[in-house]
């Protein structure tokens, strides 16, 4: 068992709060960073692209897992960040300024988005989300002097003060910069009042007007906050594609971006980091597991997606807190090992939830 | 205690909602420092009032008048700027967060630092928060909520929810605190633990308690007012033994 022992608020609400969460983050970090040099190419490009997600994810945990609002159309941020960094960079504007940049421009197109998200929402403003994904498949599809149209376009070669970024191994420490960047903003909002906000406008709207939050601000800004974030890691996943079409960026995109949130676990950025290395490490998985398969199995299309529907599917059945509620768990086993009961965890029903003033 | 201009005054107010009204021409002034207690038979227009009051509703005709300012039209954000608290009668906490947070929630109104320094989290952020948890902690003492600080809300008992609601609106430093109902479906000990507390709340914090309730218990021992609602307008008011003789209360409790 371990008791805290405060003398200050600050260590209370510290990001790293014990010696052994520095132990274990600063080793994480450490292998991380290590890794380029001990692993081959294929893996450090992948683990590149799996950064890449973590952002992405982080960046729509920031709507739907903090704010409540769900999005069946991040896929189209991702586009728009990653068109406007390539075209951007066609442009003769150096890298650094670019992603940046690009991150900002898709951030407008969120807000523009996120107004219709002051009148609706649930299943309707998933739908206002997947029909905008639509229209921005297309316009990309269309506006052939910009985007190339369906022919695609070259994503330039990052440079960095005269230095190439091209390689997998060298983009692997941008992504992982970038990635380590946004969690550690994003874990800062989301400590602090904005972060607050966001859970309050989620869990009830009436008493978040009541406290004096504006609801719809908060609402619109969320998703301009997602947005962005999701458009620097369609930034950098233009890098990793180097040639982008639209249809890099279809609903199914989309979709796994919000199974990464829900399987992650609803409101936690280690639930979108876990989630999203799950998730994008199944078609490898799944390509392992082929070879074990009976050949009519192996040989059937879709196999991916239809292992990952499963995998939602039992996450949403038997684990609806996600990886992170089950991390938490374990956490718990271990540091109380031998008085861990499993009741510690059980959902308790309540029943006062009628008549809310919306 | 009578001061010259009163801190609320309801004035004439009515709401409607299609051909149904729910307030038809309710006056009601609120005096600085005192506790009201608000009752009425189901329908009554209770809830509604103070809906009326936090701009839930816009009102049909009237004007709601804070410390000389007409609120009635306001967005309704504002009104906890003004230094107006309410709990809700179907508790509505923030039910995945901590109750710290959610108390923490309460103080927002004193604002949280510009967007920049959150996200560096900056020095004087960190101070800014340390002071809105010292506000919080005197609170979490004065409602006795200390062994449930880390707890999240959605896994509390119904009674300790219902303090953390009042907690919250109390977090808000209000002038003002209205209170929906605030003992039902308590037990009689946190009942009378309430009774304290409202009674604490008016003479040691200084906030003004309008609260609407069915308990009879609870408004005896500490409305220094009380006002009976039926059908939207006020039936009678006076001292809770005077509202309670009154023939018109009786019949609209009765049906006579």
């Amino acid at each position: 068992m371990r008791f805290d022992y405060h003398t200050r608020y600050r260590q209370g609400f510290a990001l790293l709060r014990h010696r052994s969460d520095w132990l274990s983050y600063g080793l994480l970090a450490a292998a991380l960073l290590a890794l380029p040099m001990l692993a081959s190419t294929y893996l450090v490009g992948e683990l590149g692209y799996v950064f890449i997600l973590c952002i992405a994810s982080m960046g729509l945990m920031a709507l739907t897992g903090f704010t409540g609002q769900v999005s069946l159309g991040h896929a189209s941020f991702v586009a728009i960040g990653a068109y406007a960094h390539a075209w951007l960079m066609a442009q003769g504007v150096p890298f650094a300024a670019s992603l940046p940049l690009a991150a900002l421009i898709s951030a407008a197109a969120g807000l523009v988005v996120g107004i219709p998200a002051i009148r609706v929402s649930g299943l309707y403003l998933a739908m206002v989300t997947l029909a905008f994904a639509i229209v921005v498949e297309q316009i990309i599809g269309m506006w052939r002097g910009v985007t190339g149209g369906y022919m695609g376009m070259m994503v330039e070669t990052p440079q960095l003060l005269g230095l190439s970024l091209g390689s997998p191994r060298v983009f692997y420490y941008v992504c992982l910069f970038v990635a380590a960047l946004v969690l550690l903003a994003l874990a800062n909002l989301m400590r602090s009042g904005i972060g607050r906000a966001f859970t309050g406008v989620r869990d009830s709207e009436a008493a978040a007007y009541a406290l004096g939050i504006e609801v719809n601000r908060v609402k619109v800004g969320a998703f301009g906050l997602s947005a962005g974030i999701t458009g620097l890691a369609g930034g950098l996943m233009a890098h990793h594609i180097g040639y982008l079409t639209p249809d890099a960026f279809t609903l199914l995109l989309s979709l796994d971006l919000v199974l990464m949130v829900v399987i992650g676990g609803i409101g936690s950025l280690r639930g979108a980091i876990l989630g999203a290395v799950l998730i994008s490490l199944l078609p490898n998985a799944v390509a392992a597991l082929k070879s074990l398969l009976p050949a009519a199995m192996a040989r059937q299309t879709g196999l991916e997606i239809f292992v990952a529907g499963l995998v939602l599917a039992l996450f949403v059945l038997f684990e609806p807190t996600g990886l992170n509620g089950r991390w938490l768990k374990l956490r718990a086993l271990i540091e109380s090992f031998p008085l861990y009961r499993r009741d510690m965890f059980r959902r308790q029903k309540t029943y006062m939830k009628s008549e809310r003033n919306r | 205690m009578s001061s010259a201009t009163p801190l609320l005054e309801i004035d004439k107010v009515a709401l409607h909602f299609g051909g149904l009204a729910a307030i038809s021409d309710l006056s009601i002034s609120v005096n600085s420092g005192e506790v009201l207690a608000v009752i009425g038979p189901n329908g009554a227009g209770k809830t509604s009032m103070l809906n009326l009051v936090t701009r839930v509703f816009d009102a049909s005709r009237g004007s709601i008048l804070f410390k000389g300012e007409d609120i009635a039209r306001l967005p309704r954000a504002r009104i906890a700027h003004l230094g107006i608290a309410r709990t809700f009668q179907n508790i509505e906490l923030f039910d995945a967060a901590s109750v710290l947070d959610n108390l923490l929630l309460g103080r927002h109104r004193f604002g949280a630092g510009a967007w920049w320094q959150q996200v560096l989290r900056t020095p004087a952020l960190t101070r800014r928060e340390e002071a809105h948890r010292a506000r919080v902690e005197e609170v979490i003492e004065f409602l006795d909520l200390s062994p449930w600080r880390n707890a999240p809300v959605a896994g509390l008992p119904y009674g300790v929810r219902k303090v953390v609601e009042l907690g919250r609106a109390l977090c808000a430093e209000p002038e003002i605190l209205f209170l929906d109902e605030p003992a039902s479906g308590l037990n009689p000990e946190e009942s009378r633990d309430l009774a304290f507390w409202i009674d604490d709340i008016r003479s040691d914090l200084g906030i003004t308690v309008v609260m609407i309730e069915h308990d009879m218990a609870l408004v005896n021992a500490v409305a220094d007012r009380v006002i009976c609602m039926a059908q939207g307008r006020v039936l009678a008011q006076g001292t809770a033994a005077e509202v309670q003789a009154h023939p018109d209360v009786i019949s609209a409790y009765l049906g006579a």
